[in-house]
């Protein structure tokens, strides 16, 4: 097990519970979406397996370590994070970047070293990106920084890769490009927690999902039966239709249309 | 020409380039300019580190009182000799218990000219490398903590506080080494409080930082404006008023043995954590999921710019502008790395504030303040790099 979150409940002020008595567990290579309305606490509860922010109550535990006993270097040599989407103030070349991600594997008066380099060349290298070196993310589309964003969550050399919204602002093609290496880093055995708003998109990549509502899961388990027309109903509220289409070769979901009966081909 | 094509598409990181056939005579790759590829030859980066050589000599010889280039360098050379076998001779005597004379270098120069080198304008010189590199090392480091690029030295208060600390030291005593060390210890109280009260906010986050500064920075101005008021209109309030607008015309050299030690010590610590503060400056959270303990590391930081812009701000009073400007310098010419732009800056602030300081005391028989020269020269040339594409921010 590389994840192994028990029962985690935080709150910021000690009143009102962001959430609550959350479980989850991934394996080795295992992708877990994890779904849910806006505000509804999934970028804290990935903040707590960050230990960016401490449990209130519970544990996370990554590779059989409890997350609140590490320091924060040791934690980011096991867990990558891809931010959502990132602006910087200034111009770093994509290679400034994910030279970045070698940080907990450099001493504190440190700098890059050969070998740090040749990491962070690796990074780039699988998923594709390697013509990016020199260019300055300020000049990058969104497909292209967000895919710097996951190559120096690899140089960290992380067994647990965390996303969070990793295709929000991104098109439908820079999407799929997203969502499979998302699917190749999973193969090579890296456990996977991706946050998402498209409930689709669990059907594409993960092996499992899990839906939270008002702080606590409300479903958990392989996609199939976690995203099904009944917990969307409740995640979201509105009514989405969840289909295997022979086409695409998939499942898919689809918001049942709410301003009427409009958009059937008449004008 | 397909070839070349189908190796564009393979690596993709080639850029697209007609390929032509060239007489022999011609070299391999000649549609680069011959000075292109020269200047690529000459590292910009190294080359910026032979500046302040350059420019420290020449203030050394460059003045109202102009001196031979060759007798200046004999003068710094063998005087310096001399004074080093000089104290190796006192440091004999008191080890041994007698006498003991080592040899010393004929001095062939007068005892003016003697002055001026060693009691006059080494000091001087010493001194504006010293605070216009330490200032711009200061800015640099918190533009990127901040993370912007429009941040100088004295966001979290340092100098207001300095400001009023020197005003009271000079209605006080008016004892330079009293007027001193108040403006230093007002300058390091004044960013106390600063993080004191973003402490109270729970959390040390930049923006509250900035907001805490700014209430710091106001309640010393109001301060300092209370300290004129009172102040004699003929005697401290002119004293008040030229401290404010910045000078070195009276530095010596035991002012400069007490600054370096500080200035040169918060300097290393940045440049040891030049790598991590690149990680502060693409935001904390990153920072924080990267592995990085961001609030010991804005502490060092803070501490450590604040400690060498108090220092430098305590001998020169306040000098606006190069924390600012050098950095922007910097960066355009090295990029936003600040594993290059921390050594960068302190050089190029080093050799900044060197240039001006020889201005401010030849210009004009008398002296012209430093703070009006920074900002007289760093606002249009400021406003010039603006208007270029290459400014290293977005």
């Amino acid at each position: 097990m590389i994840l192994n979150v028990k029962c985690a409940s935080f709150s910021y002020d000690g009143i009102t519970k962001q959430f609550e008595d959350v479980s989850l567990s991934l394996r080795r290579g295992e992708v877990l979406s994890l779904l849910g309305r806006n505000g509804t606490g999934k970028s804290t509860l990935i903040k707590c397996i960050l230990n960016i922010l401490t449990l209130q109550k519970g544990e996370v535990e990554i590779n059989g370590r409890r997350v609140s006993s590490m320091r924060p270097d040791e934690v980011a040599r096991e867990v990558g994070y891809v931010p959502q989407g990132h602006r910087s103030v200034f111009p770093f070349s994509a290679l400034d970047f994910v030279l970045m991600g070698r940080a907990p594997h450099i001493s504190t008066f440190s700098v890059p070293k050969e070998e740090d380099y040749e990491k962070a060349d690796e990074a780039f290298a699988r998923i594709g990106i390697s013509h990016l070196r020199e260019k300055p993310i300020s000049e990058m589309s969104g497909g292209e920084a967000q895919m710097v964003m996951i190559a120096r969550a690899l140089a960290q050399e992380p067994s647990l890769l965390i996303l969070d919204e990793p295709t929000s602002h991104l098109d439908i093609g820079n999407q799929m490009k997203v969502i499979a290496t998302i699917d190749r880093l999973a193969a090579d055995g890296i456990a996977i927690l991706m946050c998402t708003h498209f409930p689709d998109h669990a059907f594409l990549v993960s092996h499992s999902a899990a839906i939270l509502q008002d702080g606590r899961l409300i479903a958990k388990g392989p996609a199939e039966d976690v995203i099904t027309k009944e917990n969307l109903r409740e995640a979201y509220g509105v009514d989405i239709c969840v289909h295997y289409i022979e086409e695409a070769g998939r499942t898919v979901c689809i918001p049942i249309n709410p301003c009427g009966c409009r958009g059937k081909g008449e004008a | 020409m397909t070839f070349g094509k189908e190796t564009t598409a393979e690596t993709g990181q080639e850029p697209e380039r007609n390929v032509t056939i060239n007489p022999p005579w011609v070299p391999y790759r000649s549609d680069t300019p011959v000075y292109e590829t020269v200047l690529r030859h000459i590292p910009v980066e190294r080359a910026i580190y032979l500046l302040p050589v350059a420019l420290f000599f020449f203030s050394l010889f460059f003045g109202r009182y102009m001196m031979d280039p060759v007798q200046t360098l004999r003068i710094l050379v063998i005087g310096s000799a001399n004074a080093l076998l000089d104290w190796g001779s006192s440091l004999l005597s008191a080890l041994s218990g007698h006498q003991v004379l080592l040899p010393s270098f004929e001095q062939t120069w007068g005892a003016s000219e003697q002055t001026v080198v060693f009691r006059i304008r080494l000091p001087r010189v010493i001194a504006a490398m010293l605070v216009g590199g330490g200032l711009a090392i200061a800015g640099a480091s918190f533009q990127g903590l901040f993370r912007n690029p429009l941040v100088s030295p004295d966001i979290l208060g340092v100098s207001a506080g300095a400001g009023f600390g020197a005003a009271l030291g000079i209605l006080i005593s008016g004892d330079p080494g009293i007027i001193q060390v108040s403006a230093f210890i007002f300058g390091i109280v004044a960013v106390a409080v600063t993080y004191g009260i973003g402490r109270v906010y729970h959390n040390s986050s930049t923006l509250v930082l900035v907001l805490a500064g700014i209430i710091v920075g106001s309640l010393f101005s109001a301060l300092l404006s209370l300290a004129k008021y009172a102040a004699d209109p003929y005697d401290t309030l002119p004293a008040i008023v030229f401290w404010l607008m910045g000078s070195l015309s009276a530095v010596s050299n035991a002012e400069i043995i007490a600054v370096a030690p500080p200035i040169l010590l918060g300097s290393l610590c940045l440049f040891l954590i030049r790598w991590r503060i690149n990680l502060l400056a693409v935001g904390e959270e990153e920072a924080q999921a990267l592995g990085l303990d961001t609030k010991r590391m804005t502490v060092v930081l803070i501490v450590a710019s604040t400690v060498i812009t108090a220092s430098a701000v305590c001998i020169s009073g306040i000098v606006g502008w190069v924390g600012l400007v050098v950095p922007h310098i910097g960066r355009m010419l090295v990029g936003p790395d600040f594993r290059r732009l921390i050594p960068v800056s302190a050089i190029l602030g080093a050799s900044f504030l060197l240039v001006v300081d020889d201005i401010a005391r030849t210009l004009t028989a008398a002296e012209i303040p430093l703070g009006i020269l920074t900002a007289l020269v760093g606002a249009p040339f400021f406003a010039y790099l603006l208007t270029q594409k290459k400014v290293g921010w977005t």
